[in-house]
C-alpha cells in the first residue's frame, strides 16, 4: 500500500505517508482525468436514456395510459347502450301496452256491434214472427168463428127441428148471425 | 464533546488515533490495476465508480423496466416512477417547451442519484464529492442554459437582466445584481453538491475514527449510523436539486420575463 501511494505521488496532493495533503478535491493533477472519465460517462449515460431507456418507459406508460382510456371509454360505450337497451325496452313496453289496449277498445267495439246486429236482427226476427202468430192466430180465430156459426147453426137447428119439427129454419141461420156480430 | 476530545487528545498522545477524513477522496489507480501515477487517461477510482454507476443505471433504467408490462413488476415500477418523477418536475418548472430537454436532464440526474447511492457503500469512492465533476455539470447546464437563451430569445434574453416590474431608478443596480447571480449559479451549483458529498462522508470518516477508542466507540457507532441515515437523506436531495436547479435555469432561458 505505502509502495503504491509512492509510486502515485507524483504529485503534491499526497504526502510522503500516503495520506492526502489539503482537500483532494483541490488537487488539479486529478481534474483532467476525472473530467475525461466524467465526459465519456455522460455521453454514455445520455446515449443510453435519450436512445434506449426514456423512449421505452414512456412508451409503456403511453400504452397503459391508452390501455386506461381505452377501457374507460369503452365502458362508457357499454353504458350508453345498456341505458339505450333499457330506453328501447320501455319503449317497446309502452308500445306493446298500447297496442293492448287499441286492440281490447277495438274488439270491444267490434263486440257491441256484433251484439247490436244480432239485437237487431233477432228483434226484426222476432216482429215478423209475430206478425206471422198474429195471422196464423187470426186464421185460427176466424176458423174458429165461422166453426161456431156452423156448429151453433146445426145445433140450432137441430133443437128447433126437435122443438118443432117442420119448421123453416131459415131464420135460424140470420138470427146467429145477428148475435154473433154483437 | 468535551469528554471526546479530552479523550482523543489522550489517545493520540498515545498515538492509537489516526483519523484521515480526507483520503477517501483521493484519486488514484486501484492497486489490481497496478497503481501508478494518474494521468489524464489512466483507469482511476474515478473510473471503475463512475463505470460502476453507469451499470447500476443499466440495470436500474434498461434491465428493469425491459419486460414493458402494462401492469408493471417492481423493477419496471421504480424505473417508471423516476422517469415520471423527473418528467413531471421539467414539465412543471420549465414547461411544455422544457420536455424537449428532458433526456439531458434525466442524464444529469441519474447519474448523481446513483454515484450518491454507490459513495454511501462503505469504502467506496464518492465521484460527485469531487467539485471537478460537480463543475463540469454545472458548466454544461450553464453554458446550455445560456445558449438556449440566446437561441431561444435573441436580444430579449437579456430581459431576464432588466426587471421591468421595478422602479426605473433601480433597475440598473438590480441588472447588476442578476448579472452577478447568473454567473455565480454554476459556482453554487456544483459546490451545493460536492460540498454536501465531501462533508458528510468526512463527518462520517471523523467518527469512524473515534470509534477506535473504547470508551466512546459506542456513541461513535451510534453517530455513524445516524449520519449515514441523514446521507441517505441528502444524497437525493443533493440530487434532486441539482435537477430542479437545472430545471429552474432552463426555466430562465426558455421564459426569460420575469
Amino acid at each position: 500500500m505505502a509502495i503504491e501511494s509512492t509510486a502515485s505521488a507524483g504529485t503534491s496532493c499526497i504526502g510522503p505517508d500516503g495520506g492526502a495533503v489539503g482537500m483532494p478535491q483541490l488537487c488539479t493533477d486529478w481534474y483532467a482525468n476525472q473530467i475525461f472519465w466524467l465526459v465519456i460517462t455522460l455521453v454514455v449515460v445520455y446515449v443510453l436514456m435519450s436512445r434506449i431507456a426514456l423512449p421505452r418507459i414512456a412508451s409503456v406508460i403511453q400504452e397503459r395510459h391508452d390501455a386506461i382510456q381505452n377501457d374507460l371509454e369503452q365502458a362508457e360505450m357499454l353504458r350508453t347502450r345498456a341505458f339505450q337497451a333499457e330506453e328501447d325496452y320501455k319503449k317497446a313496453l309502452a308500445e306493446a301496452r298500447a297496442e293492448a289496449n287499441t286492440i281490447v277498445a277495438e274488439t270491444r267495439s267490434e263486440i257491441a256491434r256484433d251484439i247490436k246486429i244480432a239485437a237487431a236482427r233477432a228483434d226484426a226476427e222476432i216482429a215478423s214472427k209475430a206478425a206471422e202468430s198474429e195471422v196464423a192466430i187470426k186464421a185460427i180465430r176466424d176458423n174458429a168463428l165461422e166453426a161456431v156459426r156452423d156448429v151453433s147453426a146445426e145445433t140450432a137447428e137441430a133443437v128447433v127441428n126437435k122443438i118443432m119439427p117442420g119448421l123453416d129454419t131459415k131464420g135460424v141461420q140470420a138470427a146467429i148471425d145477428a148475435r154473433m156480430k154483437v | 464533546m468535551t469528554p471526546e476530545r479530552e479523550q482523543k487528545m489522550a489517545t493520540e498522545e498515545g498515538g492509537g488515533l489516526n483519523i484521515h477524513p480526507m483520503d477517501q477522496f483521493i484519486v488514484k489507480i486501484p492497486s489490481w490495476l497496478g497503481g501508478g501515477n494518474v494521468g489524464t487517461f489512466s483507469i482511476t477510482n474515478v473510473t471503475v465508480w463512475m463505470g460502476l454507476a453507469v451499470v447500476a443505471i443499466i440495470l436500474l433504467m434498461i434491465v428493469g423496466p425491459h419486460g414493458r408490462a402494462t401492469v408493471p413488476t417492481r423493477a419496471q415500477s421504480i424505473a417508471e416512477v423516476i422517469y415520471s418523477f423527473i418528467y413531471k418536475m421539467v414539465e412543471d418548472i420549465a414547461g411544455k417547451e422544457g420536455l424537449k430537454y428532458l433526456p439531458y436532464i434525466f442524464t444529469l440526474f441519474i447519474f448523481i442519484v446513483t454515484s450518491n447511492i454507490l459513495g454511501l457503500i462503505p469504502g467506496s469512492f464518492t465521484t460527485t464529492s469531487h467539485i471537478a465533476v460537480t463543475a463540469v455539470m454545472a458548466m454544461s447546464v450553464f453554458i446550455a442554459v445560456t445558449v438556449v437563451g440566446f437561441v431561444k430569445n435573441g436580444a430579449r434574453f437579456l430581459n431576464l437582466f432588466w426587471i421591468s416590474s421595478a422602479p426605473p431608478a433601480l433597475r440598473p443596480v438590480l441588472a447588476l445584481i442578476e448579472i452577478i447571480s447568473y454567473f455565480v449559479r454554476p459556482v453554487s451549483h456544483s459546490i451545493r453538491l460536492a460540498g454536501n458529498m465531501m462533508a458528510g462522508h468526512a463527518v462520517i470518516k471523523v467518527f469512524a475514527g473515534f470509534a477506535v477508542v473504547t470508551l466512546i466507540a459506542p456513541a461513535s457507532v451510534l453517530a455513524i449510523t445516524a449520519i449515514y441515515a441523514l446521507e441517505m437523506l441528502v444524497v437525493v436531495i443533493q440530487a434532486y436539486v441539482f435537477t430542479i436547479l437545472t430545471c429552474v435555469y432552463l426555466n430562465d432561458a426558455l421564459h426569460p420575463h420575469h
